[in-house]
């Protein structure tokens, strides 16, 4: 998904003069063919994150539409103040691209692990959060990227994830995505959870509980009237709404459909639950997909989850 | 325990600088908005006006007429609680109306206690938070080189300002970037917050500091204008490195009770007879020039 990302941004500093690529002491090698074809636009930074971000706001202010790469936790944790203040207040046209959104640094550690960067982003008036489930999806999201206006956060998963996107569902930057309506379950994911939801609703479909999937890939600007439409429809409503991220279950996904659900009167008010990183540093390394299982991100919490809440 | 260096007005450069009639009424100006306003950082504002002051009269390429022309010099005032400096001389160049000024702070005024980029015409970036403004100035300078535009970019940041990390992760970057087209000004004015920057955070040797970081370093009294324009119009002063200029400022510049004391940073509060002393210290008699 990082390579595909990447290289849409090439792609489209090709064929729009206005967009930079800014990196932060990335990895040998990277981009390099638009290292060499656009050297003025190819800028690769320093361990200096934070000046990084500042930087991007003082080529946008001008004119530039910035894309910013490197660790997700570098972007959120590091630069917080930039990015409020250098991006959100201004609306500067800047791009985070973030890697390893979730838990895909397992292996590194919690110093790596980007568990709480939609919560901390979430906060930050006029910061867009974006987190597409494949690399397909990626390369449909990129070219609307361009003109979005003010700052935008691409949460990035793991490299050579499944294929999980559906190419006749138009992507809209900014809007959730139907999966499809059910009407019992409401499944809302985002970024690489679409997999497991998609893998659950089959599994309840065979136990004969239907379920609505809700892509919300779009975290922030939050498409409400899409997740009311899908979870009051059909008449009555669904009876469970279950989130599901890879992300603590403060501030992200979860908080946001709770937000909601909680203000919103419903006729027969669905059962809830969050699914996603408890509210602790992980204990342990492996890889993402233990992470993941431990903490019940998978088609199978998402399954015993609903069927629980049914109950 | 780091020993205190006394900063002493009769021996630090720009301790004996006379003002002439503008600075007296720019600085009028400021009292002014004290009058309306009481409140506002005092030590800075008067440390910083002279910097300020020459750049828009002599130096910066700009259009109060047309403030976003592309092909304009970029001014960041880095130290954003210095405003009320930027604040009076932007409205003396009319790029707001001045009757703005004694709006300063009020709930429905463009003018807050630090400048935000978006309501205030001629202002470029929102700062007040530190650190921020050199970061965004070479992001600025990387601009103008990729539009091929001569534009020059200044940024004014504080003595405590530099103090933050983020300025010197900036100042290595644009010393690789040989950015010339850069000029970073340093308000030394020798004091902080809670005490000097001698007792809180040493910056000494500065300018060797800048030079280490690949900047071609000047130092000038900052209160002395001839000094000023030579040092602005002279850069870059090396083609292929960013420009530093350090200006020697005094505290409080030209109102002897807020001269180099720590109690003038920042006034919430001006009592009448502080009010009566700063219009009687900056005060110009009959046939004095106060315009640019």
């Amino acid at each position: 998904m990082r390579g595909r990302c990447l290289n849409m941004v090439h792609k489209l500093a090709r064929e729009d003069e206005r967009i930079v690529f800014l990196g932060s002491d990335l990895g040998f090698g990277t981009l390099k063919q638009f290292r060499e074809e656009l050297p003025e636009r190819f800028i690769m930074e320093g361990i200096n994150e934070a000046h990084a971000v500042g930087m991007a706001a003082g080529l946008a202010f001008d004119g530039r539409i910035v894309y910013v790469n490197t660790i997700a936790t570098f972007l959120t944790r590091r630069s917080f103040e930039q990015v409020a203040l250098d991006l959100c207040l201004h609306k500067a046209n800047v791009r985070l691209i973030g890697n390893g959104g979730g838990m895909v640094y397992a292996p590194l550690g919690s110093t790596h692990l980007a568990i709480e960067d939609i919560a901390i982003f979430r906060a930050l008036p006029n910061m867009a959060i974006v987190a597409v489930a494949d690399a397909e999806e990626m390369e449909r999201m990129m070219p609307q990227s361009v003109d979005w206006p003010g700052p935008l956060y691409i949460r990035l998963a793991k490299g050579y994830d499944p294929i999980v996107s559906d190419p006749a569902i138009p992507f809209v930057l900014g809007k959730g995505m139907e999966i499809c309506r059910g009407g019992d379950v409401l499944i809302v994911a985002t970024g690489v959870t679409l997999g497991p939801a998609k893998e659950a609703a089959k599994e309840l479909a065979a136990l004969g509980i239907s379920c609505g999937i809700l892509h919300m890939h779009t975290v922030k600007p939050f498409d409400t009237a899409l997740f009311l439409d899908m979870a009051q429809s059909p008449a009555g409503g669904v009876r469970a709404v279950i989130s599901v991220e890879e992300h603590t279950i403060l501030g992200g996904l979860g908080s946001a459909v709770a937000e909601i659900l909680a203000e919103t009167p419903f006729a027969r008010q669905p059962r809830f639950k969050r699914l996603g990183i408890p509210d602790v540093f992980p204990d342990k390394y492996g890889t993402q997909n233990q992470l993941m299982a431990r903490y019940g991100i998978d088609a199978k919490t998402i399954v015993s989850t609903a069927q629980a809440l049914l109950a | 325990m780091r020993q205190t260096v006394c900063v002493n007005i009769d021996t630090q450069p720009g301790g004996k600088t006379p003002l002439d009639a503008r600075g007296k009424k720019l600085r009028r100006d400021v009292v002014d908005i004290f009058e309306h306003s009481r409140r506002g950082h005092v030590g800075s504002t008067f440390s910083l006006m002279e910097i300020v002051r020459v750049l828009y009269d002599d130096i910066l390429r700009i259009d109060p007429k047309n403030p976003a022309d592309p092909g304009r010099d970029r001014f960041i005032l880095s130290k954003g609680h210095g405003c009320l400096a930027l604040y009076v001389v932007l409205a003396d160049k009319g790029f707001f109306p001045a009757d703005e000024l004694c709006r300063f702070c009020a709930y429905d005024g463009i003018l807050g206690g630090h400048p935000e980029a978006g309501k205030v015409p001629g202002v470029e970036a929102s700062t007040g938070a530190l650190g921020h403004g050199l970061s965004i100035g070479i992001g600025m300078a990387v601009a103008a080189r990729l539009d091929r535009r001569d534009s020059r970019v200044f940024v004014a940041m504080g003595d405590g300002e530099i103090n933050e990390g983020s300025v010197w992760e900036a100042a290595l970057s644009a010393g690789n970037r040989e950015l010339d087209n850069l000029v970073a000004i340093i308000d030394y004015n020798k004091q902080q917050s809670y005490d000097t920057t001698f007792a809180v955070q040493n910056l000494e040797p500065l300018a060797d500091k800048w030079r280490a970081f690949g900047f071609a370093v000047r130092e000038v009294d900052g209160h002395d204008l001839c000094a000023l324009r030579e040092a602005f119009a002279g850069s870059p002063i090396e083609p292929g490195k960013p420009t530093c200029i350090i200006c020697h400022t005094v505290k409080g510049k030209g109102y002897a009770p807020a001269e180099n004391n720590l109690s003038w940073h920042h006034k919430s509060k001006f009592t009448d007879e502080d009010m009566a002393g700063l219009y009687a210290a900056f005060s110009t008699s009959a046939g004095e020039k106060e315009g640019a």
